[in-house]
């Protein structure tokens, strides 16, 4: 194996497309180093792309934030205006691992190992939020709902790779919020995850609203039904009930020792309708 | 293969070693380095034996490749105590019986340090989940979380 750490895009692009073996980028290396140590990939190379400056730092732009792709939950965290914006996304990407996980492990990366369980995803598509991508034909932004392709599967092609995240401007009366279940109270992974995000007109009237489910499909589900749901409610017990029903019917999950397929999918519209709760709550300006 | 040359710094003293780009920087601590304490309990980041400090950040060193230390500052658990002066969370530990085979004492105390670093005052809670990531099996965590809360109110009033 190899191990690269160039200092630019360009020539983290260059090195990825010259390979002609199997590579990895390493960011936090939360999942490639336990990959690799158990031998599920075996890479030729594995650039590490921590020392390119761009990808280690969060920029304001357009209203919204450029979340670059080596930058770790710890220090997303810690950021008081992508919190602010964004808190659904931020309580996801907090959820991941433990204090020592949250020090390495990038939004970037939980979206790139392809796990349908991964817990920033959800919160990311319910965001609207997009990737930054850097290759050989030049860049490109694609809607993080179209990365994952299949579980560890991802839509990049050879000698991309995503240089940040975009989290984008918010409407007045928007949050968003995440939440996920699993048997113990830290360090496991999903066993049902659902992201809202929404917006609400002056008198409380859902104007706007993207539902996603985690751990219930190959690939996070964006539910448009439930979306409709909510869309010109007040968020009602009728709309909510609409809501949980559903995400309910969209579930295609597994049975598996984590979870049956009868937990998850009445569990997610559990987890949809209490996610709509918090983020409605925030989006009229209450932070508890 | 080649092997990569690192330089990095390591409880403050400058260090340079030699290691395989497939070696974590847990093997080179222990195999390399001879810095012993920290322990492989799990080699997928999951039990916090290997805890260490990176930029300040705690991080597991399971999780790492040598060669992602170059240019770092590390903070290892032979960098909690002062020579021979015992930093006020190992002595809590020792009075407090709050460690029984020890493996995992090393990375918890690594992360305890880290957050009173951060946050001289932490709730029960607080320390609970920031301590989630370290496993123990013997002691069933009380008489460590108590020795961590204890430490903390002790460090105040000094």
């Amino acid at each position: 194996m190899r191990y690269a750490a160039p200092s630019t895009v360009n020539d983290a692009v260059g090195i990825l497309a010259a390979e002609e073996g199997l590579s990895r980028i390493l960011a936090g290396g939360t999942d490639v180093l336990v990959q690799l140590r158990t031998g599920l990939v075996e890479p030729d190379l594995v650039v590490d792309i921590k020392r390119i400056a761009e990808m280690t730092t969060i920029t304001e732009a357009d209203g919204g934030y450029l979340i670059g792709a080596a930058v770790p939950g710890a220090v997303v965290n810690e950021h008081a205006g992508v919190k602010a914006k964004w808190p659904g996304v931020v309580e996801a990407l907090d959820l991941i691992g433990s204090t020592q996980v949250q020090g390495r492990a990038t939004l970037a990366g939980n979206l790139c190992n392809g796990s349908p369980a991964a817990d920033s995803v959800p919160a990311m598509i319910a965001a609207n939020a997009t990737a930054l991508i850097a290759g050989p034909h030049g860049t490109r932004e694609v809607a993080v709902a179209d990365i994952p392709v299949s579980p560890g599967k991802i839509a990049l092609k050879h000698g991309e790779l995503i240089t940040a995240i975009r989290l984008p401007a918010k409407a007045e009366r928007s949050s968003d919020a995440y939440l996920r279940f699993i048997p113990r109270t830290e360090m496991d992974i999903a066993v049902v995850s659902a992201g809202v995000s929404l917006t609400l007109d002056t008198d409380g009237t859902c104007t706007e609203a993207r539902v996603a489910l985690g751990a219930v499909a190959p690939t996070v589900l964006l539910v448009a039904d439930a979306s409709a749901a909510l869309v010109g409610s007040k968020l009602d017990d009728a709309a909510l009930d609409a809501l949980a029903a559903a995400c309910s019917a969209a579930c295609k999950p597994i049975d598996d020792k984590r979870g049956t397929i009868e937990f998850r999918t009445r569990v997610s519209g559990v987890l949809a309708r209490r996610a709509t709760k918090i983020a409605a709550k925030r989006a009229l300006g209450d932070v508890s | 293969m080649s092997q990569i040359h690192v330089s990095t710094t390591i409880n403050d003293d400058a260090v340079e070693f030699l290691c395989d780009p497939e070696d974590t920087l847990l093997d080179v601590l222990r195999d390399e380095l001879g810095l012993t304490g920290s322990k492989e309990g799990c080699s997928t980041g999951d039990c916090g034996a290997c805890s260490v400090t990176v930029g300040g950040r705690l991080v597991c060193s399971c999780l790492m490749l040598g060669a992602e230390a170059d240019g770092q500052e590390i903070g290892t658990i032979e960098g909690v105590a002062n020579g021979e002066g015992l930093h006020p969370l190992q002595q809590r530990f020792i009075d407090g019986a709050a460690l029984q085979c020890g493996i995992c004492t090393p990375g918890i105390l690594v992360a305890a340090k880290a957050l009173l670093d951060r946050n001289p005052d932490p709730t029960e809670t607080e320390v609970r989940y920031w301590l989630a990531g370290n496993l123990c099996r013997c002691t069933g965590y009380d008489k460590i979380i108590r020795a961590v809360m204890e430490t903390a109110r002790d460090m105040k009033e000094a």
